[in-house]
């Protein structure tokens, strides 16, 4: 029985998770990962909503726990087949390698709105347009400045970019960004107390715990300023400043400022390599995602026997949940394998 | 003399017809507006009115265009009308030989065989009795085809028929009857007095002598009825596209021009539609988006029988690709437009809160960006790159709080706002004093040039760019990057810019080839002018458009609008770009080697 | 009713238990997509006319679903219909198409004396 193996692709939280919980039970598992770190996207984060819990050390907490040696960690490997033949589930890298096992989870996850699809908002035209990945970025650093090295006076944050938008063909809402627009907000705040922050959002949806108390704790002591309304043209100005064209929605009227950086909250997409695999299996779902067999009881499995789903490659999840869905992953994996 | 009383049905439905078409056609003349009048009197009796004839020879008759679509379409619509047409012209000369007079009974060529019974066995009759027999037999085999077409229409290149009126059908019916009851009877009176050629001579020898003779009169009755059906439905049918079309021709050869209003032009147009359905086949509405029911031709439909409804008028993205495929080249997106009129609703002007704007710009060249092309800023930031390559001055006429150029209220009918929206232009730029306009966006071009009455030179930056690089103002560096040009509607259809855009991409790469382009170039889905579909529908078209325009991979996906633009690139993962900012990325500047190396990074950097 | 002693002015109230709003149904049916609208005012930022003046289509849009109809036509004589609105749209509003069948439907229930 300890002969069987399951191949995990993407060593993001998820894939890491399951791999590890997998292991623990005995099977090999094989993790394969594209890039060179493990981490996926929890790579690019610093501190994470709400509570600011340090994100590199959860991602240090997932990888130390895979010095199991029912694991074989593949970095720098990209599957770009998976498929069910003689029995096996294979997945393919671009070198043609191939990796054998009985089952497949497939944690290929997320990847971020490309902002430029947006022109009007000016990503990758205007410098001091940013995402908020780079904001994150900066954040890391320590430097939070405009392109220009100077201290922000004003910042702004939009919401919704890429997701509830049907022009982009993103008619759901990636779950984080309201939350995550709060947290920079504050963390901007935290450096710069003299500076001032507004967030632009069509709703603010604070459905997690302790999200709410967030949002009011920015307000209250920080003096984040929230606007509602969604900003329709980004331009800049001479001095490398960003003008915003907004409504205040709640007043009525047409609402314009120059702020020093404009970030934009991009959405959660499919990854390239979950539209990918997912179409090839045929559990492609909307907007680009693998689909689940049912969301209730049945969210890990597919319609492909062998074939497990964990994390965002189904749909936009936070952390906690994305570990939650792996365990859960990992639990459905290891009764499969106990039955075949 | 040769009368018998069947002709009665006949007479009476022939009269009734030119009664009808005079009083139709007279009404519609005196429609015509006073530059469609004072073209039609200048040059009728000018060489123009030859042209004409030989055009009417042409499409009327021979339908050309419709050859040119499919050969045996061309071949059914040829042998049904031409053939037709000669069995009159023959039947003409052979009665008038028969009778030695020219001025014979109007009807003894149409009933001939009936009544030339004792006719003489000579060459001459013998040869126009083959002729005639010919002749019938090419308009059956026409008919035939007619008959293929309706029910499998697929055979003839046509995807979806059109649905038609209950006159349409009637008419049908009668036109299907009027051949073959023709040959019956000729075929009879063949076979009793033996007039006839290989046809109606052949079919006669099928005929007993006892069962001719009973047949004989009730066929030529059927025959003379027939044609009585066929002649009075005919001026409420779509077949009232025969005579109306002959006008019609005559009217554009002298010079007649459809304007904003609806005129007597329009409904020439509108009685010239065959509802062939050509266009249905044309229309991205049916082939992208399965909407089968508003295309041209039943709109003009509709029209013409004064049940025209707001959702049919006003669904439409006028792309123009059915005007480009219509045979009859009838201007649909024109008259479209004209229809959409709101009168009604014409009233104030309500654009004064535009007058405080102070232009003290004195200027000879404006850029004119448009209202869509604020919200691609990278187009206006390639526009300015490219100016001060060129060292241009030039006044940016929109860049805060620009004026709409009016298509958009001119294109849902609204003219008197339009009117005032022009008007406010019209005034700032003859205050600038400006020499040339150049402009981003293919609709406040159209705009310009049609609408407007600007005595300045206007381009769009396709062409102002290619006039840049003859004039050695700016120089582009070369790459191996493939690209795919889209021909935005309102630039090549709407105003058969075609050539300066790709004269201006060939050297910076390779233009790829695409199924649909120049005339044939689909609509990006991103149209304003269609207020019925849903943003649903429009994704469908711009999904079809695009998996088109991509199938070759190219690197870069071009295109001259901002519409255009913003459609691709909300769904296409790979490079849209507009032709300036193609162009913007690709100057060649001189004495600045650390410019260049930049340069050259950021080509590579497309090129990944 | 009991007298309260004072009372809050006609104009500044919707009374959704008296207004019209049978006709922003019939505006739906035109425009099924004008439902979708969750005012987040893109459209009004954008806007050409409002660069020049005090138009506000959300707005528009919003008092027409109240049945607030009044002085709404002469404010939707101010659109360019542009459509730049509709292209920033995140919902696919058909915004053009939503100020056309407004535009009509105000002129049928006379709410604007025309001057011809």
């Amino acid at each position: 029985m300890k002969n069987k193996s399951v191949i995990i692709i993407g060593a993001g939280v998820a894939g890491i998770e399951a791999a590890n919980n997998i292991a623990e039970n005995g099977y090999n598992v094989t993790l394969i990962e594209k890039e060179n770190l493990l981490g996926g996207n929890l790579k690019n984060y610093a501190k994470l909503f709400p509570d600011f819990y340090e994100a590199g050390e959860v991602k240090n907490n997932l990888i130390n726990k895979l010095n199991s040696e029912n694991i074989n960690v593949y970095n720098n490997n990209e599957i770009t087949e998976l498929f069910f033949e003689n029995n096996k589930w294979q997945a393919v890298n671009s070198q043609n390698q191939k990796f054998l096992a009985d089952a497949a989870l497939l944690t290929t996850g997320f990847t971020v709105f490309d902002a430029k699809r947006k022109e009007e908002l000016g990503y990758g035209i205007y410098d001091n347009v940013i995402t908020s990945l780079e904001f994150e970025n900066m954040y890391k650093t320590g430097k939070i400045t405009t392109k220009q090295g100077n201290i922000p006076e004003r910042i702004a944050f939009l919401n919704c970019v890429g997701s509830r938008d049907e022009k982009v063909g993103n008619h759901y809402c990636s779950r984080v960004c309201c939350i995550n627009a709060v947290k920079q907000a504050s963390e901007f705040k935290e450096i710069y107390p003299d500076s001032q922050a507004y967030c632009f959002y069509m709703d603010m949806r604070m459905a997690g715990q302790f999200y709410e108390e967030l949002y009011r704790k920015s307000q209250e002591k920080h003096n984040v300023i929230y606007i509602r309304g969604r900003i329709s043209e980004a331009a800049a100005t001479l001095d490398n400043k960003i003008q915003i064209k907004s409504e205040d929605t709640l007043s009525g009227l047409p609402l314009k400022m120059t702020v020093d950086l404009l970030v934009l909250m991009v959405g959660i997409e499919a990854s390239i390599g979950t539209n990918q695999l997912a179409s090839q299996n045929e559990i492609n779902g909307e907007y680009g995602f693998a689909k689940s067999k049912g969301l209730y009881g049945n969210d890990n499995i597919t319609n492909k026997k062998g074939l497990f789903l964990a994390g965002t490659c189904k749909r936009p999840l936070t952390i906690p949940e994305t570990i939650a869905d792996a365990k859960a992953a990992a639990n459905q994996i290891i009764k499969y394998l106990n039955q075949i | 003399m040769n009368y018998n009383n069947f002709i009665i049905p006949f007479c009476l439905g022939a009269s009734l017809l030119l009664i009808i078409i005079i009083y139709k056609f007279a009404k519609w003349l005196s429609k015509l507006d006073k530059k469609q009048k004072y073209f039609v009197k200048r040059n009728f009796f000018s060489k123009k009115s030859i042209a004409a004839i030989n055009e009417v020879f042409r499409e009327a008759l021979i339908h050309r265009n419709i050859y040119r679509k499919n050969p045996l379409l061309g071949y059914m619509h040829m042998s049904l009308a031409f053939g037709w047409f000669l069995l009159i012209v023959v039947g003409k000369i052979e009665a008038s030989f028969y009778a030695g007079s020219f001025f014979e009974e109007p009807w003894l060529a149409i009933f001939f065989k009936f009544f030339a019974r004792e006719q003489a066995n000579f060459w001459v009759a013998n040869f126009f009795s083959f002729t005639m027999d010919l002749l019938l037999l090419i308009v059956l085999s026409g008919l035939a085809l007619a008959i293929i077409k309706r029910l499998k229409s697929k055979i003839l290149g046509i995807k979806k028929a059109t649905k038609h009126v209950i006159y349409d059908k009637i008419a049908l019916t009668a036109l299907w009857l009027i051949f073959p009851l023709r040959l019956l009877a000729e075929s009879s009176t063949a076979a009793l007095v033996q007039n006839g050629s290989f046809l109606t001579g052949g079919i006669g020898e099928l005929f007993s002598l006892q069962f001719a003779q009973n047949v004989e009169l009730p066929l030529y009755w059927a025959y003379s009825s027939v044609l009585f059906v066929f002649f009075v439905s005919l001026p409420f049918s779509r077949y009232m596209h025969i005579p109306s079309e002959v006008v019609l021709i005559f009217l554009r050869k002298w010079g007649a021009k459809a304007g904003e209003q609806y005129s007597g032009l329009s409904d020439f147009e509108i009685n010239s539609c065959s509802r062939c359905g050509i266009c249905i086949d044309a229309c991205q509405l049916s082939f992208s988006a399965n909407i089968n029911n508003v295309q041209s031709v039943y709109f003009i439909r509709d029209t013409r029988y004064k049940k025209l409804n707001d959702n049919i008028a006003n669904n439409c993205l006028m792309c123009g690709r059915c005007t480009e495929a219509c045979p009859v080249g009838l201007e649909l997106t024109l008259i479209r437009q004209q229809l959409r009129t709101k009168t009604e609703i014409a009233g104030k002007h309500y654009y004064d809160y535009c007058e405080n704007k102070n232009n003290k710009n004195k200027t000879d060249i404006i850029y004119f960006a448009g209202c869509m092309t604020q919200l691609t800023p990278n187009i206006i930031i390639a526009m300015k790159n490219i100016f001060s390559a060129a060292k241009v001055k030039y006044w940016f006429m929109d860049e805060d709080k620009g004026i709409c150029c009016g298509r958009p209220m001119r294109q849902q009918g609204f003219v008197q706002q339009s009117k005032d929206l022009i008007s406010k232009n019209t005034k700032l730029i003859s205050k600038s004093g400006a020499k040339l306009l150049i402009c981003s966006c293919p609709i406040c071009y159209k705009s310009f040039k049609e609408e407007y009455s600007l005595d300045i030179e206007i381009m769009h930056h396709s062409e102002y760019i290619k006039m840049l690089i003859d004039e050695n103002k700016i120089k582009l560096n070369k790459s191996e990057l493939n690209i795919v040009f889209h021909d935005p509607c309102e630039l090549g259809r709407g105003l058969n810019i075609y050539k300066p855009p790709r004269q201006v991409l060939s050297k910076i790469g390779k233009i790829i080839d695409t199924e649909f382009s120049e005339k044939d170039s689909l609509c990006c889905g991103g149209s304003l002018a269609n207020t019925v579909i849903e943003l649903e529908t429009q994704l469908e078209i711009r999904n079809k458009a695009l998996e088109i325009l991509t199938k070759s991979k190219p690197d870069i996906l071009a295109t001259a609008c901002p519409l255009c633009k913003k459609s691709f690139t909300h769904a296409y993962k790979g490079k849209v770009m507009d032709i300036a900012e193609i162009v913007s990325k690709f100057l060649y500047l001189q004495n600045n080697s650390k410019k260049q190396e930049i340069k050259e990074k950021e080509i590579f950097s497309i090129l990944k | 009713m009991k007298n309260w002693g004072f009372k809050i002015s006609q104009a500044r109230i919707i009374d959704l238990d008296k207004a019209n709003t049978k006709m922003f149904e019939d505006l739906c049916l035109k425009v099924p997509s004008a439902k979708r609208c969750i005012m987040c005012g893109g459209c009004s930022a954008t806007c050409t006319a409002s660069n020049h003046t005090n138009f506000n289509f959300r707005n528009c849009n919003l008092m027409f679903r109240r049945g607030q109809f009044e002085g709404l036509a002469e404010e939707l004589d101010k659109c360019m219909l542009c459509g730049k609105c509709k292209l920033v749209c995140p919902r696919g509003v058909n915004t053009r198409a939503i100020i056309y069948n407004m535009r009509i439907i105000l002129n049928k229930m006379n709410y604007k004396n025309i001057e011809l």
